[in-house]
């Protein structure tokens, strides 16, 4: 099981920058496509709040890479 | 924890009720602003444009959820400072205070611009408060909890969300009814101004929640705690600013409350912004049939809350979360099948013509554009209003139909498609029960006392806010986008607790903690 933690953590290590990279796309064409305000709030909360999840996505990766989960602490003294 | 700081049986049931009564309010406060999201367009946003103003409102709605993360860092910070007890007193005076001024603002029409800024101001207060409040009595609840028990006493908490969704759709229903004795004009007085009752109303049920809240006591565990000076000193960067506990932040987010908080969404939101919209059923239908789904669903948060004490956390949500995503696209299916009147058999007999209007087109002076509005019958009981618009060339010859468009709404369902549409939203809530019963003991037993309010807020608050929160908005943008595919909105909650599904399976352990004393 921990081998597939640590493979499975550069998917998420990955998947972060991809999720960034479509949603900045995705943005970029959906406001060029209806340029007014509404279009460029919405789109810029999106990158606003996501961008620092896929950050943390990708942390989260980087743990598992490293083995950080790969045994779960069991009380508080291990935190 | 262990049994000799839990309270005794009665007391439990005290501390639960104190702290879900709270939450119930806030959760009522938050959610009349959703329900009476389309009302709300009309009042505080420009008309121009309805699909605009709409969306202003859901942005609006949204914006209410974003900043629940930083009401959760900023309250859980005092929690973990001060106590439980008098940070979620403070966020229900600020929920309730918040709400009973929405009622207040006068409409666009009135002061202008103010009028948007003050209830966007207001409604960030809102998800500021409702940030604090939730993960204040998980805590609460929990650290008086004997550990054996822990899920179920917490599923109690758990279904304060439900019914605050419940306790409003039920004033908004009972106050639009009971304006006038005629049931057209009543409904005209609610959306010009009886929308405003529902917030007026939360200011006494705060007030009868305040009064029972101050007569609790602090958490033993934190009293317990305080008391040796072993509080933290900062609790936001323990939480967040050591690999150790930060990594099972993380955990908790991308393991069990990212996909919890899409299926809780698009369970008892988006389906019934899709239920109204998409499949156009009519205002009080769309509503009620929530209201049962709900009523049948809700004991089984209880039930979930109370088996996670006996085979875990984990399994259960990751069951719900995997249902979700097998079963959505058929569900929603299902709901477009039973509103579909190609499905249906008219009782053409029945066909009643109510309104016809005539305009001319200023571009186009040979065009006339006629729209006939009929009420139509079928033979399993649904009736469904046709709107036909018929644009039409005048010329020397003879008048031309040139282009016919017909479109259905206010569609009443027969009793049996009524009672089958319950039953899927009724399955759609069962998977919320299942990811959102058990998660408040869970997400209690990943972080020790010191921080714990801080700690689990954050998660959650990311979770149910920003990615559940968001859902009905993103469904509904990505069925603007693809618009050939009605369905299409549903690819958001599937990624998103499909990618959950798979961390929460790998990654997070089983293990119910036989000591949150720590």
């Amino acid at each position: 099981m921990n081998t597939i933690k640590r493979l499975l953590g550069w998917i998420w290590l990955l998947l972060g920058p991809v999720t960034i990279f479509y949603l900045v796309r995705t943005a970029g064409h959906e406001i060029a496509a209806k340029p007014v305000i509404d279009t460029k709030v919405q789109w810029g909360v999106f990158i606003i709040v996501f961008v620092p999840i896929a950050i943390g996505l990708m942390i989260f990766g980087y743990y598992g890479i490293k083995g950080e989960y790969d045994q779960l602490p069991e009380d508080s003294s291990q935190l | 924890m262990n049994n000799t700081t839990a309270a005794p049986a009665r007391g439990i049931w005290k501390v639960i009720a104190a702290s879900s009564v709270g939450t119930l309010i806030e959760w009522y406060d938050f959610y009349i602003f959703g329900s009476l999201a389309t009302v709300i367009a009309n009042q505080f946003f420009p008309k121009t444009n309805p699909t605009a103003a709409l969306l202003s409102t859901l942005a609006t709605f949204a914006a209410g959820f974003i900043v629940r993360p930083f009401g959760a860092l900023v309250f859980g910070r005092l929690g973990d400072l001060i106590g439980r007890k008098y940070t979620f007193l403070l966020t229900l005076v600020l929920m309730g205070g918040s709400t009973f001024a929405i009622g207040l603002v006068p409409g666009y029409e009135r002061i202008g611009f103010a009028a948007p800024l003050l209830v966007l101001l207001l409604r960030l207060l809102q998800g500021l408060a409702l940030g604090g409040e939730y993960g204040g009595a998980a805590t609460y609840v929990a650290e008086h909890a004997p550990a054996n028990k822990r899920g179920y006493y917490t599923s109690w908490i758990q279904t304060t969300a439900t019914l605050g969704l419940f306790l409003s759709l039920g004033v908004i229903l009972l106050t639009r009814h009971s304006l006038d004795p005629d049931m057209e004009t009543s409904i005209r007085k609610f959306n010009d101004w009886g929308w405003r009752i529902p917030f007026w109303v939360s200011i006494l049920l705060v007030g009868v929640s305040v009064y029972i809240r101050l007569k609790m006591n602090e958490s033993p565990l934190f009293a317990k705690l305080k008391s040796e000076g072993k509080t933290s000193a900062n609790p936001l960067k323990e939480s967040f600013g050591h690999k150790a506990n930060l990594k099972m932040v993380l955990l908790a987010l991308f393991g069990a409350t990212m996909g919890q908080g899409v299926v809780w969404y698009t369970g008892q939101f988006y389906a019934q912004s899709f239920i109204e919209n998409v499949c156009k059923i009519d205002f009080e239908q769309s509503r009620t049939i929530l209201i049962w789904a709900i009523l049948f669903a809700t004991p089984l948060f209880i039930v979930f809350g109370g088996w996670s004490d006996k085979v875990g956390r984990k399994w259960i949500m990751i069951a719900g979360m995997a249902l979700a995503i097998t079963t959505y696209q058929y569900i929603f299916r299902q709901f477009l099948h039973f509103s579909d009147p190609a499905t249906k058999v008219e009782l053409t007999e029945k066909r009643k013509l109510t309104d016809t209007k005539i305009s001319m087109l200023e571009k186009f002076p040979a065009d006339t554009i006629r729209t006939t509005t009929s009420e139509l019958h079928y033979e399993d009981g649904a009736v469904f209003k046709e709107i036909r618009t018929d644009t039409v060339r005048v010329s020397a010859d003879a008048p031309t139909k040139i282009s016919t468009n017909v479109r259905y709404v206010d569609k009443k369902l027969g009793n049996a498609d009524y009672w089958k549409t319950v039953f899927w939203l009724f399955i759609l809530v069962t998977y919320v029960t299942m990811v959102y019963g058990p998660i408040a003991a869970f997400l209690v037993e990943l972080f020790p006392t010191r921080i714990r309010y801080t700690s689990m807020s954050l998660p959650y608050h990311i979770g149910n806010g920003v990615f559940g929160g968001l859902t009905p908005f993103i469904a509904t943008l990505l069925t603007t986008i693809y618009v050939n595919n009605k369905l299409s909105g549903l690819w958001y909650p599937i990624i998103v607790a499909g990618i959950c599904c798979i961390i929460g399976a790998v990654y997070v352990s089983n293990r119910i903690d036989p000591d949150v004393n720590d």
